[in-house]
């Protein structure tokens, strides 16, 4: 038991440098981690979907595509695996973090590209670097899936209409025979520059024990 | 004053000129008064038959005068032409105040505002004539709930939630620390034999303290607006100031009621924070009972749209009063009325009754803020006072001293607690923005008159002119000098709404799978709840169901169609259109010209294509959108919609005979969508069926063009260019302008 603490605690040391999580925020999702995968090793997208309380949400097939997503492993990958183990499961999870008091700007900006780099890769689903029409019309269609029986026509407008203004905002100058092929991450990152994604794109990361609710901020 | 121009001169002659009316009004009333009443006793007036006054028409039978042409009677209308006349110098004000470019950068208005009160109040004092103080019946019944009800219904609730808990803190606990910490160190100071104020007894103090102890929200708001720091700051200081009143009712009645009796037992002091609950709940509970009731009314107005503002305007008056009857928070009360009803109610009313309701409350807290400024001033040259120096510095070091130690201690605490933290920049901003106003003024001017409520007075006018002037003037230099972050000018930009929506689902789902239930858990429960259940009850018709992004988008089109409109015509030119991301487009046109020949296709294609653009170059307005047509606008739009039809039609004949010129490349302008869409309209017979938004292209698209079906290349130009033009009037149909007829020529001559 002691030898096992140890090489726990060692590992633990490195996700620490690897993820910039703490020591019990590791401890805590390690806690979760064993809880979703039934004591496991790894877990698979069904571990996932079985989870009851993601059943309401519209975009939940892309939540749990985003933890097999080898893009969103600081590698140089790209495809997906079948299952992931602990690590992966917090590097995904590192996304969300929040910046600091002690956050240089800089780290806010490589924060900031961090986390639009994960909201890209949710929305290129085929991984060629750009989001296309389809592909937005995807999204546009699933946020409205959870609300009633909205004709693929709704989704389709608002789509076209979002897609045509990033186009219009990033390319002004286009001529009459140009094709605008989709949006590229420099355009992405710029339509949501002004949503000041460190300051939003994060959640509660416990650092105690996990039965402790802190509630609001 | 070489800065002026010809015209603020004679605007600042003209405003003398009101100046010197309004002051010589009150001074004739004094003349007037007994002739009038002479003239409106008839009976008596024979005893006064020797009362030589030949203008009243006196109706002695020994008498007979000629019938007066012209007579003189003031008393009649004498109040309301002296209420007309004073907002009609504040507004004179205000004007004069943005006339003046220089004066406008440096000063915030409000200091202008008390400034020309102080000029108004010497000028009537002068004139020994009694002026108008800043009453408190009237300060809390009429000036105080426009403004209030402005901040609340246009309270960005996000931003609010989402710091929730740090407003919480800052209203409750730093108010408290200020009013004990003041309360108790003026004690003491009071102790200091030089004072010659030892007769002030501890209550006494504590009521003081209590009294200046709170932010005040129109002092708040009237110097932020102007600065424009970011929506952090903004809300955390003005959430504070809304919020704080709970806390202020019941410290001040209570020190008020225990003043008279002497002393506080342990027993009261429980009772007091019970009270405090009971104060802020219940103002906040009256507040949604009639938000609701607001909201629910709504739902039947769509056949009488004229009185849908009065509305929402008499409903919140009404929570305030409510709430004020019970001495509950009125003003919590307000707030929570406002943000109760405002989604629900915007859902309901017509859009024209929403640029209504927007600018009355805009327009009345507006003379509502200038008001009181001015009359703070008039007051201030007016009241009773009882300068006593050592009283009045120490309470202004004490403010300050109370206020930085409240915010940077709290933070140190809070910190803990939030994610974001707030840097020591903010920490700066929100305690130099704690500015005291007229609340402070008008609390202070319900105690019992006595020489210490003179003296009190006098300190709190002092430490509200300090805070509005020199923290209000000096607050926008330091802002810059400090680089704190601006006011992001939101431009409602559709993908910012996708995926911010698209955000919040995606964190809810990252802690349901970490498996705690954080902020954004809760939030998604009560948007479900509030759309399975609530939203039933108060949204008129089937419109409760309509997603979020799918109103926003309607909102977004009308607000672009509206812009059009208004600045009227195609020099507003597209730099995008709907081909540059799918080239496979042309494939849509075929579905509407059903029966052209397939020889035709290649060229119909081309030519589409460049007439596509061309009309979306020259006639940027009907880019072809979908269009949501709003069943429950007024059914004379159905009816404008044919008129415009067979107007259209009439204009297609003057497209046959213009040939089509290719056009240069307009100058860029950004562009919102240009999507290449039918026009779809609700068909009425369904709609009250499915809950399903029912999308149909209109039928006529085709018997129109069936009309024409083998003509030349040129007819497919006039049929596509018919078909946007007859998508055009039903968007801005929802809101016609004032001659339509105009319009629709300006859209189509370019």
């Amino acid at each position: 038991m002691g030898a096992k603490q140890t090489r726990s605690e060692h590992d633990h040391q490195d996700l620490v440098e690897k993820t910039g999580f703490s020591v019990e925020q590791i401890q805590n999702l390690l806690k979760r981690f064993q809880q979703l995968s039934g004591n496991e090793e790894t877990i698979s997208r069904e571990h996932l979907k079985s989870i009851p309380a993601l059943a309401n949400n519209p975009i939940r097939m892309q939540i749990i595509e985003a933890f097999f997503d080898k893009r969103n492993q600081h590698g140089n990958e790209l495809g997906s695996y079948e299952e992931i183990g602990f690590e992966e499961f917090l590097m995904v999870m590192s996304h969300f973090r929040p910046p600091t008091l002690t956050t240089t700007t800089e780290e806010k900006e490589t924060m900031r590209k961090e986390k639009v780099r994960f909201l890209f890769n949710m929305h290129d689903t085929d991984g060629d670097g750009k989001i296309t029409l389809a592909e937005y019309r995807k999204v546009v269609e699933e946020l409205l899936s959870k609300s009633g029986t909205i004709e693929q026509e709704a989704a389709k407008a608002i789509a076209d209409a979002a897609m045509l203004e990033v186009a219009s905002t990033n390319v002004p100058n286009m001529g009459p025979d140009d094709f605008y092929e989709g949006i590229t991450f420099e355009h992405f990152e710029q339509i949501l520059k002004d949503l000041e994604m460190e300051s939003r794109m994060h959640i509660r990361f416990l650092d105690v024990n996990a039965t402790k609710v802190h509630c609001g901020k | 004053m070489a800065v002026l121009g010809p015209g603020p001169a004679r605007f600042w002659s003209g405003f003398t000129m009101v100046l010197l009316l309004l002051t010589g009004s009150s001074r004739t009333r004094d003349v007037l008064t007994g002739h009038n009443d002479t003239w409106r006793e008839p009976s008596t007036a024979t005893q006064e038959d020797h009362d030589p006054d030949p203008h009243n028409g006196t109706n002695s039978a020994n008498h007979r005068k000629a019938f007066p042409v012209l007579a003189f009677n003031y008393g009649h209308v004498r109040k309301p032409f002296e209420i007309s006349l004073w907002i009609l110098l504040a507004l004179l004000m205000k004007l004069g105040f943005h006339i003046i470019p220089r004066v406008s950068n440096i000063v915030p208005e409000s200091c202008v505002l008390i400034f020309v009160g102080l000029l108004v109040g010497g000028v009537i004092k002068a004139m020994k004539e009694k002026a108008p103080v800043l009453d408190s019946k009237l300060f809390f019944l009429y000036l105080l709930p426009p403004i209030i009800l402005d901040a609340g219904y246009f309270l960005p609730i996000r931003a609010f939630t989402e710091n929730m808990g740090t407003i919480l803190v800052f209203a409750v606990v730093g108010t408290l620390w200020n009013a004990f910490f003041i309360g108790g160190m003026m004690f003491a100071v009071c102790q200091i034999e030089a004072a010659q104020v030892s007769h002030v007894d501890l209550l006494s103090c504590l009521l003081f303290g209590s009294i200046i102890s709170a932010v005040d929200p129109v002092a708040v708001l009237a110097v932020f607006e102007e600065i424009h720091i970011n929506e952090l700051l903004h809300i955390l200081v003005f959430g504070e100031s809304l919020l704080n009143d709970a806390v202020t009712v019941v410290l001040y009645h209570l020190f008020e009621e225990f003043s008279h009796a002497g002393t506080v037992t342990a027993g009261d002091a429980f009772l007091g924070v019970v009270s405090f609950f009971v104060v802020s709940l219940g103002g906040i509970l009256a507040g949604i009972i009639y938000g609701v009731l607001g909201a629910f009314t709504s739902r039947f107005t769509s056949h009488s749209r004229v009185i849908e503002p009065l509305f929402v305007f008499l409903y919140s008056y009404m929570a305030y009063l409510s709430a004020e009857v019970f001495h509950l928070s009125g003003i919590m009360s307000l707030i929570a009325c406002g943000v109760i009803m405002r989604p629900y109610v915007e859902a309901n009313i017509s859009h024209k009754s929403y640029t209504t309701i927007k600018y009355f409350l805009k327009m009345w807290s507006s003379v509502s803020e200038t008001l009181i400024f001015i009359f703070l001033g008039v007051s201030t040259v007016e009241g009773p006072h009882n300068w006593n120096w050592i009283f009045v510095i120490f309470t202004l070091i004490l403010c300050l001293l109370s206020r930085v130690l409240g915010v940077v201690g709290l933070t140190f605490i809070i910190n803990k607690f939030r994610i974001v933290k707030l840097t020591k920049k903010d920490q700066f901003i929100v305690a130099y923005g704690g500015l005291r106003g007229a609340i402070a003024f008008s609390l202070g001017f319900l105690l019992t008159d006595n020489e210490m409520k003179h003296m009190f007075l006098t300190a709190i006018i002092t430490v509200i002119f300090f805070t509005v002037f020199v923290q209000g003037m000096t607050i926008r230099p330091l802002v810059e000098l400090l680089a704190v972050k601006r006011k992001k000018e939101s431009k409602g930009s559709i993908n910012e709404e996708i995926h911010t929506q698209f955000l919040d689902h995606l964190l809810t789902g990252i802690e349901d799978i970490c498996g705690h239930y954080g902020h954004h858990h809760w939030k998604d429960k009560l948007n479900r709840f509030n759309k399975t259940y609530v939203k039933k009850w108060l949204i008129a018709g089937e419109r409760y169901n309509e997603p979020q992004l799918i109103s926003f988008y309607n909102k977004l089109e009308m607000k672009q169609a509206l812009m059009l409109m208004e600045s009227g015509s195609a020099a507003k030119l597209p730099a995008v259109s709907a081909q540059k991301i799918q080239p496979q487009r042309e494939a849509a046109p075929q579905r509407t010209i059903p029966r052209i020949p397939k020889t035709r296709e290649a060229e119909i294609r081309k030519i589409l294509r460049a007439n596509l653009q061309k009309a979306g170059q020259k006639l940027r307005s009907y880019s072809r959108h979908d269009l949501f047509m709003d069943p429950f606008e007024d059914d004379v739009t159905e009816f404008r919609f044919r008129r415009q039809r067979v107007e259209m039609e009439r204009r297609m004949s003057h497209y046959l005979t213009v040939p089509a010129k290719r056009q240069e490349t307009p100058s860029v302008r950004k562009v919102w969508f240009e999507p290449e869409h039918k026009v779809y309209t609700y068909d009425d017979s369904e709609s009250p069926g499915g809950g399903a938004v029912q999308l149909k292209p209109r039928p006529s698209d085709t018997s129109l063009l069936d009309e024409s079906p083998k003509s030349t290349d040129r007819s497919p130009t006039p049929q596509s260019e018919d078909q946007s033009e007859r998508q055009k009037p039903s968007r801005c149909l929802s809101d016609p302008g004032p001659n339509e007829d105009e319009e629709g020529s300006s859209f189509f001559l370019s």
